[in-house]
């Protein structure tokens, strides 16, 4: 098992394509650390030096991780982290 | 129960437990019935409050023109109020909104101006404001800023729930206008420091995304995000499932974003249960189901679902 990690199409030029990405680490940070080895680029394209950037979400289980604990969130086998660009949602 | 009138039936919604949905007897589901309204949703609350309140100001008299962005419910609940007091209301709405709602509104006699699909409600906002500069007279009531929409979900939903549900540990609802989030978990936290608040996010398909500019985010005014624990984004196909597993499971009939709040109210129930600690759980359930049969969100797989659904706002 393994963390699943969908990445958004504007993304997917760090991963040949791929909708979804496997990768392992005990928080976010270190999550996307390891994607980078295989993935080169997405790091930067992720975080900055204050953090995750600006116009970009992630979600762990659905949940944004800026209410978790950012790059420091607890991740584990069978998660999944969907990765999107931040456009504010429908409204009613 | 007896009322005067319509209008008098608004609110008081029935909370009814989700047993089959819920993971034990500790964490357990409640669904807040808010299709149970005069026009059939959450919205008939604020449309109420909002034109209530114009109305206190002395912005309203009869023959008044009111002109709301809404992609539906709202327009809905406005239309009642407004035919039966007398105004004119004017809608602006996303072309790519169901069908049942065009319907609706024209039924309760107001006029539709479409916005470009491509730009979601955000496009109907920028439409709508365009429209409110050149007729200075019109009335717009602006659900996304107007303190009357949250303030009715403070005064009346929130204190219902908190009565039918004293033991609350969560609060989950549909992200729009933020009016019922912001409204409901101000109140609650007052009576319940602890409470979580959880909003559920609508995450649509990148065809709709990929066409708006990513730094155009829009943020109503309302938003107020520390009175959030939580925020869940919640994809179409799984609120689509979820709304499904509300008619399978427990018999509801409900809208779309009823599904994607259940969607975030399940993960929060699943933290509840790894973490060992029981928890009340109350999710609102925005509408029924009636105004999306048909986007086809209620027949044949849960893939052709998803499929005819794409492109589609459905919160």
């Amino acid at each position: 098992m393994a963390i699943e990690v969908r990445i958004p199409t504007i993304l997917r030029t760090y991963t040949d394509g791929a909708k979804q990405v496997e990768g392992t680490g005990s928080t976010l940070d270190e999550l996307i650390t390891d994607l980078e080895q295989r993935h080169g680029g997405l790091r930067d394209r992720l975080v900055d030096d204050g953090g995750l950037r600006r116009f970009v979400n992630v979600y762990l289980n659905d949940e944004d991780v800026r209410f978790l604990a950012g790059l420091e969130t607890p991740v584990k086998d069978g998660d999944t982290v969907t990765v999107l660009p931040a456009v504010a949602g429908g409204a009613r | 129960m007896r009322y005067d009138n319509l209008l008098d039936s608004l609110g008081r919604t029935p909370l009814v437990g989700l047993p089959r949905l819920s993971p034990s007897g500790d964490v357990r589901l409640w669904a807040k019935l808010e299709d149970r309204n005069p026009t059939g949703s959450v919205k008939d609350r604020a449309a109420f409050f909002m034109i209530a309140q114009a109305e206190k100001e002395g912005l309203l008299q009869p023959g008044s023109v009111i002109l709301e962005p809404t992609s539906g419910n709202t327009g809905i609940s406005l239309a009642m109020v407004a035919r039966l007091r007398g105004y004119r209301l004017i809608v602006v709405m996303p072309e790519n909104t169901s069908e049942e709602r065009r319907l609706l509104l024209r039924m309760y006699g107001a006029e539709i101006i479409g916005s470009p699909a491509a730009g979601g409600s955000n496009e109907a906002v920028r439409v709508a404001r365009q429209l409110a500069a050149e007729h200075p007279e019109w009335v717009m009531l602006y659900q996304y800023g107007n303190e009357a929409n949250a303030r009715a979900h403070y005064e009346t939903t929130g204190p219902e729930i908190l009565a039918d549900l004293p033991s609350i540990t969560h609060f989950v609802a549909g992200l729009g206008t933020t009016g019922t989030l912001m409204g409901v978990g101000r109140y609650l936290r007052e009576h319940k420091p602890d409470v979580k608040i959880v909003a559920a996010e609508p995450r649509y398909g990148e065809l709709v995304y990929g066409l708006r500019n990513v730094d155009e985010g829009f943020v109503p005014e309302l938003y107020d995000e520390s009175v959030l624990t939580t925020r869940f984004s919640v994809s179409s196909a799984d609120a689509l499932r979820r709304t499904r597993e509300l008619i399978d499971a427990e018999g509801i009939f409900a809208g779309i974003s009823a599904g994607a709040a259940l969607h975030a109210g399940l993960g929060m129930a699943a933290k509840a249960v790894a973490a060992g600690e029981p928890a009340d759980i109350a999710v609102l359930i925005a509408d029924g189901g009636w105004k999306y049969l048909s986007t086809g969100a209620y027949s044949g797989t849960l893939d052709e679902a998803e499929a005819r659904l794409e492109g589609q706002l459905w919160a």
